[in-house]
Formats: C-alpha cells, structure tokens, sequence
C-alpha cells in the first residue's frame, strides 16, 4: 500500500506542485493519477521512490516512511517506468532488463535467466534477446521498460505516461497486455496519465487532480462517473460519461433472440415461416460454423434461392457475449443498419442477436440495481464484499 | 620605444606582420568557405558522400601543419602560397562538417511550405535554406578563423612566414623573451577580436534568431 | 616528382636506418613521450569533465576553455616555456598537456551531458548512485564522443610535439627542423612523411579503439 499523508511539494520560487495530498492506494491493485498538465501527477509520482522529495508530510510505502531508507536502496525496491522507456541504449534488451537484479547482487546468468522469463511475460520475442534499443519499435521499447520494471520482483510499480508516446492502435494493445500481466502479477501500482480514457480503462481507483495538485476525487471509476465531485471532475470526465459508464456493466445477462438466426442454406419459403411466427423484422444468415455472414429482410425474399445466396445487409460488428460490455454490446446495435446487435461466443458463432431497446431496458435495469447497491453497500473501497451483494451482482461485474 | 618596435632581424614591422597574418590565415578561411558551401551542400543531399568526404577531411586535418607546409614548399617554395594552401584544406575540416550540419538543421517542413510557395531551388536556397543555415555555419567559421590564426604561426619555422608567429621563432633565436610575449598577446587578441567581430556579423546576418549564444 | 626523390634519398641513408638518429629511435621518442603527455591530459581532464557532465554545470566556462585552447599558437608556448624553463623535457611536456586538455574536457563534456535525460532518470529511478549512474550509463553511452575528444587531443599532441624540435625536442620534428638548418631537403621531406605517417597511424588506432569499446547500440551513424 502506498499512502501519503498531507504531501506537499512547493518550490523555492513559490510555485505549489502539490497540495496536501492525502490518499491511500490498495494492495495489488492500480491507482491512477489523472489530470490535465499542472496538476502535479508526475511530482507526486516521483515524490513516492524520492526523484523528487516532498516539502511537507510523509509518504509510507508499505508502512514504511520512505525517507527511513537511502533513496537508491529505496528505488530498488519499486519499480519505474517512464513515458520515453530510457532504455539503456549500450546495453542490449535483455541486460537491459537484466539491470535491478544484477544491481541487487545476482550473479549474471540468474539474471539474465530471470530477464527470459519476463520478455515472455510482456509478450517480447525472445529473438529480440540480443537485440540493442534503437533497433526496437516503440512498442517493443515500452514492453522493455515494463519488463526491467518487474525484473527484481517488486511489489510497487510506479508508472509514468508509459503507454503516451506509441500510436492509438499500439497503445490499446499495450494497455490491454497490461491488464493481463496484472491480473499475473498483481502489484501495486500508481500510474499517471492525462488521458481520462486510459485511467478509467486501467485503474481500480482513480484520483483526479487540479491544478496546482489538489485533489479533486478519489473514487473507483464506476461512482467516479456517476458521481463527479464537481464541475471540475464533470468537464474533465467528458460529455460522454454516460456511455464511458456502460463499460462496467456486463452483457453477460443480456436476453439474446436465438429465433431469427437462420442457416444460410434454409429455403426462403422456410425463412419467411420463422420470421412470421416469432415477429422478428430482420434474419440474421449464419454459416455452417454459425459465423454470421449478414442480415436479411425476410419480406423482400423471393424466387427458389437459399436465403445464403440471396443479397445480405451487413451486420456491422460483433460482441462478445459472455465478456464484453453493455458499451460494446450498444456500440454493436446502433452501428448496425438493422439496429440489432449480434452476440458471439469466443470462437465467434453466433448466440444470438439483441435489439436496441432490449439493451436499453438492461441499462436502466443496472443502473436502478447499481442505485440499491450504493446504499446497502456505503462508501467501501475497492471490491465489494460478497456477502453484501445480492443475485443482482452480475451486472455490477467490471466488464472492460 | 614602444613595444611595438621590432628588431631589425624580424625583417618586418608589426603592422606588416599583423597584414600578412590577417591576409593570409583570413584569406585562407574565407577560401575554405568558398569551397566547403559547395561540397557541403553537395553531401547534405547526397548521403552516401558525406562519410568518404568527412573521412578524407579527417585524415588531411590530423597531418601536422608543418608537414603540410614541408610538402608544398617542394611546389610552391617559401611563398605565402605554401602556408595559405594547408590552411585552407584544415579549415575545410571545420567548415565542411559545419556547413552539413547547418543545412540539415533547416526542417523538412520549411523546406516543403517554401517549395508550395512557389520558390524556385535557387531562390529557396538563398532567401530559406542558407538564412536558416548561417547560425550553425557562422559557429563553424568561428572555429576555423581562430584555429587558421593560430595554426598560421608554424609558418615562422620554415622561413617569415608565420605572421606573428615569426616572432617565436626569431625570439627563440635571439633569445628575447619580450618578442615571444608579444607574439602571444597579438595572437590572442587578434583571435578575440575576429570572434567578436564574427559575431556581431552573425547578428547582423541573421537577426531574428536566439540571443543565446551557439555553442562553438 | 621531386618529393617521391627526396623520399627515395632519405630513407636510404644509412644513419636513418639504425642508430641514435634512427628512423625507430625517433619513432619511440616521439610516440614515448605524446603517450605520456596524453596520460597526463586524460587525468587531469577526464575526471573534470565526468564531474561538469554530469551534474550539467561548466558550460561556459569549457566552452571558453575551449575556444582559448584553440587559439592558443603551439609554437608560442614552446618557445615561451622553453626560454622560461630551459631546453626539458618538462618545458615541452606544459604546453602539449595543456594544448591537449581542452578538446578531450569539451568533448568529454557535451559526451556526457548529451546523453539522453529519460535513460538518466530511468537509471535513478532503478535505484543505481550517482557514481554507478556515471560509470554504467552515462560514460558507455557518450563513448564515441570522449573517444572522440581523446583522438583530437592525441592528433594535436604529435603536431605539437612535432614542432617543439624547434626547442631541441627529439621525435620526427628532429629531421624536420634539422633538415631545414642543414638545407637538406630530403631530410625534411623524409620527417614530414614519418610525422604524417604517425598521425594517420594514431587515427587508425582510435578507429580500432572505437569498434571495439564502444557498444553496438550507441554506435553513430554518419548519414
């Protein structure tokens, strides 16, 4: 747990970078630091493994005040991951990730044997092994920084803009191989970021700073989009907050129609017979491996042809049913021509398919259950305990 | 007397010593500028040419003044032409990486926008390339100015060739001391002097860039 | 051509060949003595410029060592010294020490401050003291750059002690200088080729040097 205690950092010239800054980031969990530029995330980031050192209160990592010990041993202890990587550039990748280790004492080949182990952990080609930093992607090179950070087996990470320099498409998949290695490693980690995106996507709990580096709220992502402190946290979470809230409800409970999804090689007779009876406007085709090929209008179906052969409206993009969110799930339906969502299972057939009003009604189910829980429940921080938490638990299941 | 008067066996007098100094190492970096724009230019556009021509440039500066000028008096004999000829090939050492560097500092997108605009090569290199060039340039000519002025003095060796470097080897000769120090401080103000003078030039030719100083 | 005949004269002569006035004898004279006054430059440089580049003060002030260094005429304080101190060893030793300080002070210098701020930080934040920081980081990562300064120094240090036969010094300038005074041309002709022979030699060995110390990942490039 890393706490801090009324931190301030103000500089000879005046200026305050932060300002009083008390919280408490949980155990094996991720605390992000968000905020727009000024608001001190980075100073207080730094001030935790004493890059910077505070002007007032303390800062206990795992109940320890981090001035107790000299700041290198210190370091060593927590892992750090800057924006730029910085690598070492006279150093090939894996004695590169080899540094902490070699540094606490271990003999070269232990540490370098631990250093495989953990490109394999960040997804890096043990090809690459041998490799200097100037010849990897920036990808590539943030992985590095991740895996030099986690070499020595720390139990702080401390995390700055890692994922801000490398394009959009990189950093999802840098943000989601992330999400796994945690769920491996489980560290406690405090990240910075200004992108309030990336914080509700990564933290567990999120503290949003104003300028000058007062803390603004400090919430799990969830109440901290429902409930914005103040218009400050309300214009920086966005006008989309609604939507951005619907990424921690869980389709999973979603009532999908298996009724109007037809085999491509039904007659149209067939066809028109099923979509009759069970009132549905659209068929969805699927192939023998029930993958869904696109949706049909089954009154303009004519002539002697299997419903496959016939001219198919596309059906946009797929959710996962069992794992994505009611985000996903409505982002599925309203790109959809039909305005029908299609819900598949992990090799990608078809479950089944969902209307928008079906999922409309689901939000305003979770939303009425998430209202019960936040009073039955109170102000506990992190997972709610499972005696607390009715049948309705499910929808409450952070789906990302 | 004034320090200023010289004996009789240093075969000039001071003012002489100070033009033949200023004529011959100035002239030699002047020429070394003339040369290096050309082949400067030459290897920021072609890349495959700067590292031959930056390791020939090398090799050429790494080789003592005074065996340089032994070569040529072969040719040239004791003339000004066999001390103004090396000088100018290390001043292109200088000039030549500095004149790459400067036109490589001009940003691609400038380069463009100018092209958009409707410049024409040659006006785009006069009115956008070279401007934006001379600050790095200037640095460089800095550099070879102060080195020619000094590496000049070696000149003295060989006969009354070195500018005020005659005066070590005849101070040496007749043992006065007092010609040596002279010799010295002219040097060293004259090199002070032309730095100067090359910066305030550089402020008047490029008037809209950073007080701060380039690093020379 | 005239000099391949001066060339051609010279190295046949018999008292080049062996003896004090050899050809090897002068070699060693002049390599000795350049060595000592190299070892001398880098231990009173390199650790100045490990201090200045690495806490990021001393700008101006190398940067005004240097220019004073370049300015300063070598032959001026050979002949300054030698008047001062007499014809040594010790007079010739000041000024090539002192002509080879600044390029391996500034190089060294901006070696070291330019490498990159964030492999700096990384390296802090990782727990390493600022000594280990100097030795594993950042002094590997600016080699090419003191390798650099290194070379320039040892270049300017073989002219110079080239020059200081004026002031009775041994090495190549010997056949130079004494080939001027006795108008023997092929004498001059012959230690001119030897000191330029030594030189390109010395920028031979430093690019040997350079592959093999400096890491592959921080190799420059020339575009």
């Amino acid at each position: 747990m890393i706490s801090f205690e009324r931190v301030t950092k103000r500089y000879p010239d005046g200026t305050v970078a932060v300002s009083s800054l008390s919280l408490e980031a949980p155990d094996g969990a991720i605390t992000v630091l968000v905020g727009p530029s000024g608001c001190g995330k980075t100073t207080s980031l730094r001030m935790v493994n004493r890059l910077i050192e505070p002007t007032e209160g303390r800062i206990l990592v795992n109940g320890v005040d981090a001035r107790q010990q000299p700041a290198a041993e210190l370091r060593r202890g927590i892992g750090y991951v800057i924006q730029q990587a910085g690598l070492f550039p006279h150093r090939t990748i894996v004695d590169n990730i080899a540094t902490v280790p070699r540094l606490l004492g271990q003999s070269r080949s232990a540490a370098r044997n631990r250093a495989f182990e953990l490109m394999e952990l960040v997804g890096l080609d043990k090809a690459l092994a041998k490799r200097y930093p100037h010849q990897l992607s920036g990808g590539q090179q943030q992985r590095v920084g991740v895996a030099r950070a986690l070499a020595a087996d720390p139990p702080v990470l401390l995390m700055d803009e890692p994922f801000s320099a490398v394009d959009p498409i990189v950093r999802k998949g840098l943000q989601e191989e992330f999400l796994r290695i945690q769920a491996a490693v489980a560290k406690t980690i405090l990240f910075v970021t200004h992108d309030i995106d990336e914080a509700v996507k990564l933290g567990d709990k999120i503290a949003v700073l104003r300028q000058g580096g007062i803390l603004a709220q400090f919430d799990t992502p969830d109440r901290l989009l429902a409930e914005p402190a103040d218009e400050f946290v309300e214009q920086f979470l966005g006008t989309d907050r609604g939507i951005k809230r619907l990424t921690f409800y869980t389709a999973n409970g979603l009532n999908l129609l298996g009724g109007p999804v037809v085999a491509a090689d039904t007659e149209p007779a067939a066809a028109r017979e099923a979509a009759l009876s069970g009132g549905f406007p659209w068929l969805l085709v699927v192939d023998e491996q029930r993958r869904p090929l696109g949706w049909t209008n089954p009154e303009a179906l004519s002539g002697s042809q299997p419903v496959g052969k016939t001219r198919l409206v596309s059906f946009g993009h797929v959710f996962r049913a069992d794992t994505d969110s009611l985000r996903a799930a409505l982002d599925s339906a309203v790109l959809s021509p039909t305005g029908w969502a299609v819900g598949v299972d992990a090799e990608g057939g078809v479950i089944g398919v969902v209307s928008q009003e079906t999922i409309a009604d689901a939000i305003r189910a979770a939303h009425a259950t998430q209202a019960h829980v936040d009073v039955a429940v109170g102000d506990v921080e992190g997972e709610p305990a499972a005696e607390d938490a009715g049948p309705e638990d499910r929808s409450l299941e952070q789906a990302r | 007397m004034s320090v200023f008067d010289l004996p009789s066996y240093v075969q000039n007098d001071y003012l002489g010593l100070m033009g033949q100094q200023i004529e011959v190492s100035l002239g030699a970096c002047a020429a070394g500028l003339a040369i290096s724009l050309p082949i400067g230019q030459a290897c920021a556009r072609w890349r495959h040419a700067y590292p031959p021509v930056l390791v020939f440039v090398t090799i050429l500066y790494s080789i003592p003044s005074i065996a340089m000028f032994v070569f040529l008096v072969a040719y040239t004999h004791l003339t000004e032409t066999t001390v103004f000829i090396p000088l100018v090939i290390y001043s292109l050492a200088i000039l030549v990486p500095g004149v790459v560097d400067g036109i490589r500092a001009v940003p691609p997108e400038v380069r463009i926008a100018a092209d958009a605009m409707g410049f024409g090569p040659a006006r785009r290199y006069l009115q956008v390339e070279l401007p934006i060039a001379t600050p790095t340039i200037m640095a460089a000519v800095r550099v070879a100015a102060v080195s020619s002025i000094s590496l000049m003095s070696v000149g003295g060796v060989l006969g009354n060739l070195g500018g005020f470097g005659n005066l070590f080897t005849q101070g040496l000769r007749h043992f006065e001391i007092r010609l040596v120090w002279l010799g010295l401080f002219s040097l060293l103000a004259l090199a002070l002097a032309v730095d100067l003078a090359l910066r305030a030039l550089q402020r008047l030719l490029t008037p809209w860039s950073a007080r701060r100083s380039v690093r020379a | 051509m005239i000099l391949f005949h001066y060339f051609r004269v010279f190295f046949g002569e018999a008292q080049v060949q062996h003896g004090y006035d050899s050809i090897w004898h002068r070699l060693g004279e002049h390599c000795w003595y350049s060595l000592i006054a190299l070892v001398c430059a880098a231990v009173i440089a390199l650790p100045l410029a490990f201090l200045t580049g690495h806490t990021g003060r001393g700008d101006a002030p190398i940067a005004g060592l240097a220019a004073v260094g370049r300015a300063m005429p070598s032959l001026g304080l050979l002949v300054l010294l030698a008047v001062k101190m007499g014809l040594n060893f010790q007079a010739v030793l000041i000024p090539l020490v002192a002509l080879a300080v600044p390029p391996i002070l500034l190089n060294t210098h901006e070696g070291i401050r330019g490498v990159d701020t964030a492999t700096v930080d990384a390296a802090r934040g990782m727990g390493m003291t600022p000594l280990q920081i100097l030795l594993r980081v950042e002094i590997p990562a600016a080699l090419p750059l003191i390798l650099n300064g290194l070379r320039s120094a040892s270049v300017q240090i073989v002219a110079t002690a080239t020059i200081a036969a004026v002031v009775s010094f041994g090495g190549f300038g010997r056949y130079v200088l004494d080939g001027l005074y006795e108008y023997d041309y092929a004498q001059v002709a012959g230690g001119a080729l030897l000191v330029a022979l030594l030189s390109i030699a010395v920028l031979g060995l430093f690019g040997v040097l350079s592959r093999t110390l400096v890491s592959p990942g921080v190799r420059r490039r020339v575009q």
